[in-house]
């Protein structure tokens, strides 16, 4: 327990260093470089045009789509790690219960590639 | 006093130092793989490249960074200040965190987590943050535009990269990367070098063109097309903030391959485990595996045309996702029934 | 290991304060941040608990996939915040009745362990020692086998949040000229090109 909790000491460390090293070259480009905004300056980049309104706007539904899609793979991945290594373990029984759990899986894949869920347009 | 030196202050700096011995050799070979770009690039196009700061150029990443340094920092009208200065932030660190778990030779790591191939992967997965960030933070429609783009596209191929570290896992039958760099040292057949590489060469070059798809480089850089979308979610940043994304993209580009180094080309192991291969110590053979990698990322910018997004979400989505679900299969079967599961 | 219970309070305090930011923060973008950050710090927790694979999967999972749909969905549906407090009266029964259910539920389980009948036998059980066995192995050679309806239904349920999903959003847009790559690859030179030998001075007639 103690061996496994001295090994994630690092990481915390890590990170704290990572953010301090990012914030101090941010704060360091921050009192070399000169402030001098303008409206112009600091309005958003278009083609010439006033933006209209806000751009945080509405979109396309097809990217939340892909975002439920990743999900219920990347919940198949996490499912994936644990058999992975213990493959030896649990023989053919979990091999086939793997099979299984994947090939119903994969009826919900080819259902959406045929109901076009992955074409872009 | 002594005690609570040897007890709790040494140890600490002692991965204080660690991390740094780490992180420095990182970020001059970041300074310096934008140099190598540049050159790379240039002697494949008939140019000469950087040539005027230093001996052949060899100055231009810091006449770079200072020149960003002494820039203005512009705040975009509507944006939202936290976050759009935390998103390069986040960018950037990620890009070191990974590094942590990263087995350079023999033991040296920082960290010898058991589970450090999930670790690799949840850093992976964290990089849509900040893109996603930037974009919102920026208030322009182009950097917003582009960060969704770029956003959909890392989330896409994050799952067969997902899938193709299942296939290596059950080969190794470790989550714990130096184990899994050990586990290739056995040669195959007892001729070839032992490296992952050989046996799943397929879902090599898959994990390789996914992994230019995750870094959002070339001929995946979509969020960058210039001629539709100015600089993607970078369009607002400037000075150091968009240094920072620099910085992250390139470091992303070093860990990237030294995660593809690991779990298919054997880590710090010579091919053979003979006289001439095995005198070069194994922190030369990585940085060599991880040059090489990176060499590959620039031929292919290059050499390569850009993609459209529908074609990149379809090869994603329809032929790279299946690919490596079946292999992943494939792999599962043959190691059960020919029973040579590793325990 | 008073680092360790140091990091625990550290980890708790900052879960809390990022819990009550997601309630508090005005913009929904910034509260799904917060939740962000909740999630980072429960990760902590786990790894101090000793449970990696738990940590390292809420963090896959959760930070890294759902957080990432919630991120989707509060920046592009324009919540108007002030509609929002409006309803805040309406839905408060509702809310504080599945609330309510939801801290039912961890009173019985945490009563469970501690003076259920059969306690001490629960609590000698289970959690092999994380220094022979990974926790990611001690799941797996359980998971898969002794509990494979449990697997499988995760499956299913799986399968119907895809087809879900789709059926929910999948609109096909009228008019679109998609691009079908294997028609272009089945196209030869043979069926559009005609290479025609034109004699001097007669023309193409």
């Amino acid at each position: 327990m103690e061996e496994l909790l001295t090994e994630y000491l690092p990481i915390l460390i890590f990170i704290g260093i990572a953010f301090v090293m990012a914030i101090a070259m941010v704060t360091a480009s921050l009192i070399a470089g000169p402030s001098n905004p303008d409206p112009e300056k600091t309005s958003a980049y278009e083609c010439g045009f006033e933006p209209f309104d806000d751009s945080r706007s509405k979109f396309d539904v097809r990217f939340y789509l892909v975002a439920i899609l990743f999900i219920i793979f990347d919940l198949e991945v996490a499912f994936l790690f644990p058999w992975a290594v213990s493959l030896s373990g649990i023989g053919l029984f979990g091999f086939w219960s793997m099979m299984i759990f994947l090939g119903v899986l994969t009826i919900g894949f080819v259902y959406e590639w045929r109901k076009g869920a992955l074409e872009w347009e | 006093m002594a005690e609570l030196w040897i007890n709790y202050i040494w140890p600490v700096v002692w991965i204080v130092i660690q991390i740094l011995m780490f992180l420095v050799p990182i970020l001059i070979g970041v300074a310096y793989l934008t140099y190598a770009e540049r050159k790379i690039i240039s002697a494949m196009q008939m140019r000469i490249g950087p040539n005027v700061v230093g001996w052949f150029g060899l100055l231009q990443p810091f006449a770079d960074a200072l020149k960003l340094l002494t820039k203005e920092t512009v705040l975009p009208t509507g944006a939202s200040p936290v976050v759009f200065f935390l998103a390069p932030m986040i960018t950037f660190s990620l890009a070191m965190l990974a590094w942590a778990v990263i087995p350079v030779n023999p033991g040296w790591v920082i960290s010898d987590l058991n589970v450090g191939v999930l670790y690799l992967f949840a850093i992976s997965s964290l990089g849509v943050y900040g893109v996603v960030m930037a974009g919102w933070a920026s208030n322009s429609r182009y950097a917003f535009l582009g960060a969704m783009r770029s956003a959909a596209q890392m989330v896409s191929y994050e799952v067969s990269i997902g899938f193709i570290m299942i296939t290596v896992l059950i080969t190794a039958g470790t989550l714990n990367l130096s184990a899994l760099v050990e586990a290739q040292s056995e040669p195959l057949f007892g001729v070839l070098p032992g490296w992952y590489f050989i046996p799943h060469l397929p879902m090599f070059i898959v994990f390789f063109i996914s992994v230019l798809a995750e870094t959002n480089r070339h001929p995946f850089d979509l969020p960058e097309a210039e001629s539709e979308l100015v600089a993607g979610f970078m369009t607002e940043y400037s000075s150091m903030s968009f240094a920072l994304f620099f910085l992250g993209e390139y470091a992303n580009m070093i860990m990237m391959s030294g995660m593809v180094s690991i779990l298919f080309l054997g880590g710090w192991l010579p091919p053979y485990d003979a006289t001439p291969w095995n005198l070069i110590p194994g922190v030369i053979w990585f940085a060599a595996k991880i040059a090489f990698c990176l060499f590959v990322f620039i031929w292919v910018r290059a050499t390569f045309p850009r993609y459209r997004y529908d074609q990149l979400m379809r090869l994603g989505w329809k032929v790279f996702l299946p690919l490596s679900l079946i292999w992943l299969a494939l792999t599962a079967g043959f190691l059960v029934y020919f029973d040579k599961v590793p325990a | 290991m008073i680092a360790a219970t140091l990091a625990f309070y550290l980890f708790s305090a900052l879960a809390i304060v990022g819990a009550l930011n997601v309630i508090f923060q005005r913009n929904p973008v910034h509260s799904v941040l917060w939740l962000i950050f909740t999630f980072f710090n429960a990760a902590g927790l786990f790894v101090l608990l000793g449970a990696e694979f738990v940590a390292m999967i809420l963090v896959i999972v959760y930070v890294g996939a759902v957080a990432v749909l919630f991120l989707f969905v509060v920046m592009m549906l324009d919540i108007n915040i002030t509609m929002v407090r409006e309803g805040f009266l309406k839905y408060l029964p509702v809310g504080l009745l599945v609330g309510g259910i939801l801290l039912a539920e961890l009173i019985t389980v945490f009563a469970g362990w501690v003076m259920s009948d059969s306690a001490d036998v629960l609590r000698a059980a289970p959690a092999p020692d994380p220094s022979d066995i990974g926790n990611t192995e001690a799941l797996g050679l359980i998971l898969y086998t002794d509990y494979i309806y449990v697997f499988q239904a995760a499956g299913i349920i799986l399968l119907v949040a895809m087809i879900g999903s789709i059926v929910l959003t999948h609109r096909t847009r009228a008019g679109v000229r998609k691009q079908v790559i294997g028609e272009q690859n089945a196209r030869r030179p043979s069926d559009t090109l005609e290479v025609v030998k034109v004699e001097s001075g007669k023309g193409l007639q």
